[in-house]
């Protein structure tokens, strides 16, 4: 275990450096003037001369990548804005404020998201995906396999205002979404993420519906369940004991992955209900061409599905014996 | 449902007796009856017809999408901005009424939303099927370091959030063709958005064909065509590719919806193509700014969208099945 987790790590690490490196080039390399392109839409003579001192730009650019890349272990200085410390993402510009600080304050929307939706849709994708798999070819089958094509068709942005306009507006059932620390205030941190929960989850049940069913049907076909059934064991003891550790392990996988892209901001449902998370911060950051802002976000997205990665192959291997870690 | 029906007509003979069909042609018999199949393809096709016909319809109904009517004709439009007649202001004249505050057309609108959605979509599809192709096949054909070297690329291509890839990744190749301070012009937004969805988008199949090359590769007929000294353009063109139209064909059918969706999120979150320029995702973003007092101007995009990609993902399915009756879903 030790040594997997070891040689992932660094696995990880190099993974990190080449995304951020590359992502650094084609950010700084590429437009007419960075610092032009850092200091967004609204730039003030003053703002630009101050970024051009600090990002370097006479500088090489392997140079400028060492000083953003060794300001993440030993912080940065930045002249006429003060000290940023370690782990230090850069400064925006734009926004006159440290980007970790900004990333942390984003990031508690974005994690109430993708964790209440994951409850959601790991309870009903799987659930139904399980029902279907085990009354396969009957009506339940028929019924979630169509349902989930459907909903696997429909998109957020058409599908999280129609349930607003139903749910919220017109009838009043459930609150407008809203985002309120789960420490501050866990009734209305509940109440104002509902409905996103609720759309998110209803699109990602699909997949994991049809995950699930596909999972399972395989794996019931198995030698080792039909060994299970033949020395005398009840259907329901083989399906709990045997059969479900099998089928979950590749919907493991792909849950670890999914949260990973998740937690790095789900930039179409928090713009369609308003949240301001990861997500919106990336988009904005484009729109504002706020860089150091945007690299800071890939870089943290990045390492959100790097360490899911790892975290889900050992889980992986706890699941399912046959698993080693090698 | 469509398993069975494609199994009982593949085994049994056909009245006529001893003829022999083409794979393609036996393909397309197990197609044509399977009837969700024939049902999707043809409301998609009507979406690629509708599109393709868009200043036709525009022309015979005698508006259109770039025309604010309703700053023309204040009557047209309430106080608030919003439609003065009921559902969106749809009446005789405007179909499917007229947007908020401009007034513009929504038929003609939506109509050539289709068009330019379904252009770029199928734009982007067939060249990130091409660069997937081609690099597919040579990973796996040529194997060794080349291959190593592509599957690491694509390993890191499909390990991130394409979406976050699609978003970032707009500014700096939009800098690569407009100067700081210029306007955008809608041609270079296009270019670079089918640009940037190509490069991020080609290596799920990229990666699918790799695979299904290394299996062929060890094949007989294939170490025959090396023995007899066939080049290996011969190979690949002759010998491989026609094995390959199944996964290829399927991988199309898969992507085009999804590209659709997604150029259409792009523009929903601002850095695909704006507003005025007809776009699905420039609709409905358009549509949500207004949807809370009248959702008339959404559903049709909307609705529209679920429809089409719905019918394409059936299709998929049914082409999949007619390919490759073996598999089960």
């Amino acid at each position: 275990m030790l040594r997997f987790l070891v040689r992932r790590f660094l696995g990880a690490a190099i993974t990190l450096l080449i995304i951020s490196a590359v992502t650094f080039m084609l950010f700084y390399a590429v437009p007419h003037d960075p610092a032009r392109m850092a200091c967004g839409k609204v730039c003030t003579p003053d703002t630009l001369e101050l970024i051009r001192r600090n990002m370097g730009i006479d500088e090489s650019l392997p140079l400028q990548y060492w000083h953003w890349l060794s300001g993440i272990f030993v912080g940065r200085d930045y002249t006429g804005i003060g000290r940023c410390d370690a782990p230090c993402l850069g400064y925006s510009f734009v926004n006159h404020e440290s980007v970790l600080a900004t990333v942390q304050d984003r990031f508690p929307t974005t994690a109430s998201l993708a964790l209440g939706s994951s409850v959601v849709f790991l309870i009903f994708g799987i659930g139904a995906g399980m029902l279907a798999a085990v009354k396969q070819g009957k009506a339940v089958d028929k019924i979630a396999s169509s349902a989930s094509l459907i909903a696997s068709s429909m998109q957020i942005y058409f599908v999280g205002p129609v349930a607003l306009y139903l749910l919220v507006y017109t009838t009043h059932i459930l609150d407008q979404p809203s985002y309120t620390p789960f420490t501050e205030n866990p009734a209305a941190w509940f109440s104002g993420l509902l409905v996103p929960w609720l759309v998110l989850a209803l699109i990602w049940t699909a997949n994991y519906t049809r995950m699930t069913r596909s999972q399972l049907v395989e794996t019931l076909s198995e030698d080792y369940v039909r060994t299970a059934r033949a020395k005398g064991l009840s259907r329901r003891t083989v399906f709990f004991r045997f059969a479900w550790r099998g089928a979950m392990g590749p919907i493991v996988t792909i849950f670890g992955i999914d949260m990973g892209v998740l937690l790095g901001g789900a930039m179409i449902t928090e713009k369609t209900f308003s949240l301001q998370g990861l997500g919106m911060l990336a988009v904005k950051s484009v729109i504002n061409n706020d860089l150091p802002m945007l690299l800071g976000v890939m870089i943290v997205t990045a390492a959100f599905v790097v360490f899911a990665n790892i975290i889900v192959d050992a889980v992986y291997a706890l699941i399912d014996p046959r698993i080693r870690l090698a | 449902m469509t398993d069975e029906s494609a199994e009982k007509s593949s085994t049994s003979p056909d009245s006529k007796g001893t003829e022999t069909r083409s794979p393609g042609q036996l393909a397309w018999r197990r197609f044509k009856r399977d009837r969700t199949g024939v049902i999707s393809a043809i409301i998609v096709i009507a979406f690629f017809v509708v599109g393709l016909a868009a200043p036709l319809i525009a022309k015979l109904y005698g508006k259109d999408p770039y025309t604010t009517y309703g700053l023309n004709d204040p009557s047209l439009l309430g106080d608030n901005g919003l439609p003065a007649a009921p559902n969106g202001g749809i009446n005789s004249e405007f179909w499917f009424g007229i947007d908020p505050q401009l007034g513009r057309d929504v038929f003609t609108f939506l109509w050539y939303s289709i068009r330019n959605s379904l252009l770029i979509a199928t734009g982007i599809t067939i060249l990130a099927m091409i660069v997937g192709v081609a690099v597919g096949i040579t990973a796996g054909y040529l194997g060794g370091k080349t291959d190593w070297f592509l599957g690491r690329v694509m390993d890191i291509l499909l390990a991130f959030p394409q979406q976050l890839f699609f978003v970032a990744f707009t500014p700096v190749v939009l800098a690569l063709f407009v100067g700081d301070n210029e306007n955008t012009p809608t041609s270079l937004i296009v270019v670079s958005l089918i640009l940037l969805l190509v490069v991020f988008g080609w290596a799920s199949v990229g990666r699918l064909l790799r695979g299904q090359v290394l299996a062929l590769r060890e094949r007989e007929y294939v170490e025959a065509a090396k023995v007899t000294g066939a080049s290996p353009a011969r190979i690949i063109f002759k010998e491989l590719l026609p094995n390959l139209w199944t996964p290829i064909l399927i991988q199309g059918t898969l992507m085009l919806p999804a590209m659709v969706s997604t150029e259409a999120g792009l523009a929903f979150l601002g850095v695909g193509l704006q507003d005025p320029t007809p776009d699905w995702g420039v609709m409905i973003g358009y549509a949500t700014q207004w949807y809370q007092d009248d959702i008339t101007l959404l559903m049709f995009p909307g609705l529209a969208m679920v429809i089409f990609v719905l019918a394409f993902n059936l299709l998929g399915d049914s082409v999949r099945d007619a390919l490759d009756p073996k598999t089960k879903r």
